[in-house]
């Protein structure tokens, strides 16, 4: 144990870097051709945040329509595209791509201490993956729409459903590629492309949730496009393969389906646990509690997250003892997210601990992933997951875990690392008003429906009994606050582009590589390529650094 | 309350009429899972308050005022081992427990009542032994296990009934089974609860809860003249199950009767129950059913019987415990006028498929 202080350096003589990588060149072509994985990172977040907005729009349409237990806002068909819509755009195209395809893919290579990541054509090939399938999801909408929720349930998708599955299907297809070629990236650049130094555990935590999600993107996803193209040509030329009056199974499909759309979920949630990794030790000045266990619990929920996806069809006549070791190995994924949980908690202690705007998200994470696990148990276990099931419980759980945990985690990572990547600072007081804002507006649209599963109140429903009216005006209420919570960061974001005030090289006194070169960064990240000789999370080697630097100024 | 707005004061008063937080307990099951729900919500609130107390705890001891100098810590084994073991050890009470549950829900008893069930397009049907039938209703006594035989139709269907804690999915092509038994005499509501098309919200309806004496006075009232089993025998009769079905020495297939619950020597090699859903599969998909000693000459079904008719025949071979019953539908179809027969309608709602008059059974169209 040692001591350390930390004191944030004057920021009054801060100037931008006249060179940087969004500097160095100029034009569309500069961009649109761009191997440089920051400005990849760059055109990510501004296409993720364009459907993240398109898909919040469709679920403010979907509680406006729940606020009234008759189907009035629009036909029920609508309802059902709107839905669906929301699904495929805030799962495929938000929160698989959200935290890995711009933060991890701008900060992976400069934490490794790397030049850019291991295969930067085929990353920009990617985000081009990403925007032909977000197109395709467009051109659906425009087009008519679809309505077959985005779990594509057979023989609904296949036999029964007249718009358009094929377009989303392919779009859905073409993004998986997408997310293959940025988890193979990953894997390549965090094997080959570390600095001298950089042994595997003096990686930041945020590398090994990289990893372990990697894995996972590029182990699960081909089995999702193997079930979409078996989708497909079940309904063009009926292959029979999950039609049962062709000797097929319809539920062949769900389990090919959830082999990748459970793990998808460890893909969404891990880069998440990362950034509060690494946001979490920079504001208590303290290496993270219990490193090794916070790895490996990351690579344990990638192992454990492939033997689970049976949990979705408990109810749906697969053998009980099936449910049995599905439901066993349910609990034991559900060890590591709690490790991670008390790691993060003890990380505070004795720390020297400040509340700045993406600390403030980070706690948010905490608290609603916590209610988020949680309650998946109530739902691995195999005899209450009967009743709970199908109804708003699971709508709620799945929100506190995708919108309270990732998207919590996302908005603290965009402001932890915001002044690195434009160079510059976001208002603080209306930021941090902001995530006390998105906390709220969360609770009060999410909470409800907790209760209101338990009543037995069906998901995917355009109308419902009046006694459950009460409870979906409160979420339609807290829907909107939540809205506002969402929006005041793009303006204000936006905004610090041009007045918000120059950042420094390290805002934060962090301790990863990142920080330890300028704002915004060089295209080639560093000056010199550097070399690791301490732990990660070393705030004392930081101090040291600080003095040196100074003697030698001096 | 003259100031307040009619429409928002009509609203604020059905609200608190309506206002619910908990469904009721309408089943023997009910307050068996109610009581893991409830240890489950303790446990979290448990978990969840831990989390928030040293959390805020620790924001206020370390904050930077109070506490401007970080002591670095590596980590500690035994706390490791400690928010590994108690959260692992209660996880695994919650997954012996829930399975317990889960096998209870899911394992009828031997003397249950059957009532089959058919999910379409958006309505459920219920057919119940005594040639009841029922759409987007179904009445049960209280006091009595109810078993639920259930098939969909077409797409994938859910059968909820959330004051019975109970749901089970109604799959194409295949039966699934579920339990319960009532308690409380009422009204409850009926969900279907997977995603099924259009209206998927509105293929809802009402599970009636009757006393016994009730139900029997319910059950009287809505007979349609002719039991389950009985509308299965004409079927049988209709569709010329009898010319080879029918316990002669040369019969070309087996006697069915007492096959329900038998465990049959296949000619494929292994052996098998007849159990509802065997039935089910050997009318649809015979050729993959072939009882040893027979030719597989019977030819498929599919797309000839519906659901309801194929539940109509499972009931009757099902109640066959004599080879006079079958000899006696023999004897329906010799008197009956070769022109009579194949104008067979729908037969008690359950009936055919496909054009009338299309004589099925020709020994020559076996398929494979």
């Amino acid at each position: 144990m040692s001591a350390t202080i930390i004191n944030l350096p004057d920021q009054s003589t801060a100037r931008i870097p006249k060179v940087n990588f969004l500097t160095k060149e100029n034009g569309l072509l500069s961009w649109l051709l761009t191997g440089d994985h920051k400005r990849i990172a760059t055109l990510y977040l501004i296409s993720i945040t364009f459907f993240f907005f398109i898909g919040g729009a469709l679920a403010g349409l979907i509680r406006l329509e729940l606020l009234t237990p008759q189907a009035d806002l629009m036909a029920t068909d609508t309802y059902n595209k709107v839905f669906t819509m929301h699904g495929v755009i805030m799962i495929f195209l938000f929160l698989v791509p959200s935290v890995p395809a711009t933060l991890g893919n701008f900060f992976i290579p400069m934490m490794i201490g790397a030049k850019d990541l291991a295969l930067p054509k085929i990353n920009l090939l990617s985000w081009y993956l990403y925007v032909v399938g977000g197109i395709l999801v467009i051109y659906t909408m425009v087009s008519g729409g679809v309505d077959t929720g985005w779990t594509f349930t057979t023989p609904l998708s296949t036999h029964y459903i007249n718009t358009n599955v094929m377009s989303t299907g392919l779009a859905v297809f073409i993004a998986g590629f997408s997310s293959i070629f940025t988890g193979l990236n990953f894997i390549v650049t965090i094997h080959k492309m570390r600095c001298p130094g950089m042994t595997w555990f003096r990686m930041p935590l945020f590398c090994w949730s990289h990893y372990a999600a990697s894995i996972l993107m590029v182990l699960g996803t081909p089995v999702l496009a193997i079930a979409v193209v078996l989708l497909a040509l079940e309904r063009t030329v009926g292959i029979g393969i999950f039609d049962p009056t062709k000797g097929g199974d319809p539920l062949l499909f769900q389990h090919l389906f959830w082999f990748y759309s459970h793990p998808a979920v460890y893909i969404m949630i891990l880069p998440g646990m990362g950034v509060v990794s690494e946001v979490i030790s920079t504001f208590s000045r303290k290496r993270v509690f219990g490193y090794t266990a916070v790895a490996f619990s990351s690579v344990a929920i990638a192992v454990f997250g492939f033997f689970v996806w049976a949990h979705h069809m408990f109810i749906m006549g697969i053998s009980n003892y099936a449910v049995l070791v599905f439901s066993l190995l349910t609990m034991l994924v559900a060890v590591p997210s709690a490790i991670k949980i008390f790691n993060w908690t003890f990380t505070l202690y004795k720390g020297s601990i400040t509340f700045e705007t993406p600390m403030l998200y980070a706690f948010g994470f905490m608290g609603l992933f916590t209610i988020g696990g949680m309650t998946g148990v109530f739902l691995g276990t195999s005899g209450t997951d009967i009743h709970l099931t199908e109804t708003y419980f699971i709508v709620a759980h799945f929100h506190f875990v995708m919108v309270g945990g990732m998207l919590m985690a996302f908005l603290s990572g965009i402001h932890f690392w915001w002044p690195k990547w434009t160079g510059r600072m976001y208002p603080e007081k209306i930021s941090q008003l902001a995530a006390v804002v998105t906390f709220i507006g969360f609770n009060f649209t999410f909470f409800p429906q907790f209760i209101l599963g338990t009543l037995g109140m069906p998901r995917r429903y355009a109308s419902y009994p009046p006694e459950f009216q009460v409870l979906n005006v409160f979420s339609t209420a807290g829907s909107t606050i939540l809205g506002v919570g969402y929006l005041l960061p793009v303006l204000y974001l936006t905004w610090s582009l041009k007045y918000g005030e120059i950042a420094g090289d390290n805002p934060w006194q962090a301790t990863g590589l990142e920080w330890q070169t300028q704002s915004p960064p060089l295209t080639e990240n560093f000056l010199v390529t550097p070399i690791m000789d301490h732990e990660a999370y070393d705030y004392d080697w930081l101090e040291h650094q600080k003095e040196s630097e100074v003697t030698s100024v001096g | 309350m003259s100031h307040i707005s009619p429409t928002l004061w009509e609203f604020l008063v059905k609200w608190m009429t309506n206002f619910a937080l908990f469904p009721p307990e309408a089943s023997k099951i009910a307050p068996q899972m109610d009581a893991l729900y409830f240890f489950m919500v303790l446990i979290s609130l448990i978990g969840l308050t831990i989390v928030i107390l040293l959390v805020t705890s620790f924001s206020i001891l370390y904050s930077k005022e109070r506490h401007p100098v970080a002591v670095q810590i590596e980590g500690s084994t035994l706390l490791e081992a400690t928010w590994t073991i108690i959260p692992l050890g209660l996880f695994l009470l919650m997954f012996v427990w829930g399975s317990l549950l889960y096998f209870r829900i899911y394992t009828p008893p031997a003397n249950a009542m059957n009532i089959y069930v058919v999910g379409k397009q958006w309505m459920w049907k219920a057919e119940h032994p005594g040639g009841q039938h029922e759409i987007n209703s179904l009445h049960v006594p209280t006091g009595r296990a109810v078993q639920l035989t259930l098939i969909s139709q077409d797409v994938f269907h859910s059968f909820s009934i959330p004051a019975f804690r109970v749901k089970r999915e109604a799959i194409p092509g295949r039966y699934t089974t579920v339990w319960f038994e009532p308690t409380v005499p009422g009204t409850y509501h009926l969900f279907c609860t997977q995603y099924c098309g259009t209206n998927h919200s509105a293929m809802i309806g009402d599970v009636v809860v009757l006393t016994p004496e009730d139900y029997k006075k319910w059950l009287d009232e809505s007979t349609s003249g002719a039991s389950l089993a009985q509308n299965g025998e004409r079927l049988f009769a209709s569709l010329s199950c009898n010319a080879c079905h029918n316990t002669r020495p040369d019969a070309r297939g087996p006697s069915l009767a007492n096959v329900y619950g038998s465990k049959l020597a296949l000619s494929s090699g292994g052996t098998v129950i007849a159990d509802d859903a065997y039935l089910r599969e050997s009318i649809l998909n015979p050729s993959q059913h072939v009882t040893q000693g027979y030719a597989p000459i019977m030819p498929t079904y599919q797309g000839q019987v519906s659901e309801e008719g194929v539940f109509a025949l499972v009931e009757f071979i099902k109640n066959l415990n004599s080879d006079y019953r079958i000899q006696q539908t023999t004897n329906t179809v010799d008197l009956l006028p070769e022109g009579e027969l194949k104008a067979a309608p729908a037969v008690g709602g359950a009936g055919l498929q496909g054009p009338a008059g299309q004589k099925p059974a020709t020994p020559g169209m076996v398929k494979q």
